[in-house]
């Protein structure tokens, strides 16, 4: 069981991280009015239609000790960023990267835009417009980015298996743990991991779905009634 | 009103990003493409293209062997060979499950015999083609000598990390493994081992410097990429023999084409390219 908590440890950390990273990188594609911002938006979904092993063959060159990554990496911790937990984190953010981005920037366009033009008559920055117009009215769209992200990482497999280096308890996921027992057939192990994940991710996806319905709900009920 | 607005702008921009991504899709394929084909398959064309097709499915480590081998059974007219590249593992799997393959070659004996067991071979098909060896690798512009210092390099500081098939289930992996025990120095190495599924992956680690040091097929390490390196080969008698088995598949349709293959790989003109290529071969078959 030991390779499903490593995954979860992996798939919370990296849907945080995104969460981070993804609202800037979302709430600029979403306002900003640069005529090339399509192009940003096709490199953003990339990591939708490339394959996850070529992500991670890239990856795990640009971790090598002649790649950029590593050369940072190694200057500033002394050693490697490959076969590490860190390495894993970096190459499932650059992976599930569209999964944070896309939702947070549909919902940050889905809203009225005369809301936050009175947010700015009323005088407010835009930080603060964005602290309490834009942000709380996408709270679906934050939940279903986080939850993809971290659905997304759990069945991670090709990135991971390329930078991982399959090491029990740092880098060894469930999938590859899964895909492991297969190879070695051992089917019925592999059966129960599967089991076990399936019905982790089917019980996550089914909360996030049910809590984002109830908060879709009582976002827009009272405002609208008033 | 407005929202059809919207609609129609969101339409507009989703149609955009489509177009973008399809533009760098071509361009992404047009530069990958010929390299990618070149490894995924040898298909032969034009000269036999009325002579049958042999579906081959060959392990990784094979790859650089089989072109040259696929090349010269073509000069004799007799089948099409289309060749397909992966973990012998996956190929067992698939073959259980009736994937189109006529010939299979293995780089582990035992999915050959297990095979051959579940009465999914032809029978009498079933071989020992050749043997792997095991060597020691490492970059050229690496710090430490592979070459001159053998098993002592796993013991230097400078080396964190050492590459390894998965000794669970990679041919390569075990006998990495029986090797490291057998020169008694696995416990001073066990934490600097890291794990390829497959053989390849293990040569890519230490090829892209990740890892300092691997124990890889020499097949491999003949190969275009790999060739400039150091290694060192790990005596034949330090791991139990890698091995290597294939069968004619049951369900081959043209099964004496297969066979003719198969035998010819077997043959002396066979042996010799396999053994250009690294691998050497069972005792009792000499």
């Amino acid at each position: 069981m030991a390779p499903l908590w490593l995954s979860m440890e992996l798939a919370v950390t990296v849907a945080a991280l995104l969460l981070v990273i993804g609202v800037p990188v979302a709430y600029w594609l979403a306002f900003s009015g640069w005529r090339f911002k399509f192009l940003l938006e096709a490199v953003v979904a990339l990591p939708l239609v490339l394959p996850p092993t070529v992500l991670g063959f890239y990856a795990l060159v640009a971790m090598g000790p002649h790649g950029p990554l590593g050369k940072l990496w190694q200057a500033a911790f002394g050693h490697g960023l490959a076969f590490t937990f860190a390495g894993l984190v970096l190459a499932s953010i650059f992976y599930s990267f569209p999964f944070a981005v896309q939702p947070l920037m549909g919902s940050f366009e889905a809203v009225d835009r005369r809301l936050l033009n009175a947010s700015a008559v009323l005088g407010a920055s835009p930080w603060r417009t964005f602290c309490s117009v834009i942000l709380p009215l996408s709270l679906p769209g934050v939940v279903t980015a986080a939850v993809l992200c971290f659905a997304h990482t759990l069945g991670e497999f090709g990135a991971v298996l390329m930078v991982g280096g399959n090491l029990p308890g740092i880098t060894r996921t469930a999938s590859i743990a899964i895909y492991d027992r297969v190879q070695a057939l051992e089917y019925g192990e592999a059966n129960r991991m599967a089991l076990v994940l399936l019905v982790i991710s089917f019980s996550v996806l089914s909360l996030v779905y049910a809590v984002n319905r109830r908060a879709r709900r009582s976002l827009w009920t009272p405002w609208a009634a008033k | 009103m407005r929202s059809s607005t919207r609609n129609r702008k969101q339409t507009r921009k989703f149609v955009r990003a489509l177009a973008a991504m399809a533009i760098l899709a071509l361009a992404l394929t047009e530069a990958g493409a010929s390299p990618f084909a070149a490894r995924a398959s040898a298909v032969q064309a034009a000269p036999g293209a009325a002579l049958p097709l042999v579906q081959v499915a060959a392990a990784a480590d094979l790859q650089f062997a089989m072109p040259d081998l696929v090349e010269q059974f073509r000069k004799k007219n007799i089948a099409q060979l289309q060749v397909t590249y992966g973990s012998s593992g996956n190929f067992f799997s698939q073959l259980q499950n009736g994937a189109p393959f006529d010939v299979f070659f293995s780089a582990d004996l035992e999915y050959a015999k297990k095979l051959d067991g579940a009465g999914l071979a032809e029978p009498g098909t079933l071989c020992e083609y050749a043997v792997g060896r095991l060597v020691l690798w490492a970059r050229a512009d690496s710090a430490v000598d592979v070459a001159k210092d053998g098993w002592k390099t796993l013991l230097d500081p400078r080396v964190e990390r050492v590459a390894v098939a998965n000794p669970e289930h990679a041919p390569y992996g075990k006998a990495a493994l029986a090797a490291l025990h057998g020169a008694g120095i696995y416990e001073q190495v066990k934490n600097k081992l890291v794990y390829g599924e497959n053989i390849s992956q293990t040569a890519q680690f230490v090829q892209s410097g990740n890892a300092q040091v691997g124990l890889v097929a020499l097949s491999l390490a003949v190969s275009p990429a790999m060739k400039d390196g150091r290694s060192w080969e790990v005596p034949a008698g330090a791991y139990p023999p890698i091995e290597q088995g294939a069968v004619v598949l049951r369900s081959a349709k043209d099964k004496v084409s297969a066979r003719a293959f198969l035998d010819f790989v077997q043959s002396a003109a066979g042996r010799e390219t396999l053994k250009k290529y690294g691998f050497s071969f069972p005792a009792s078959a000499k």
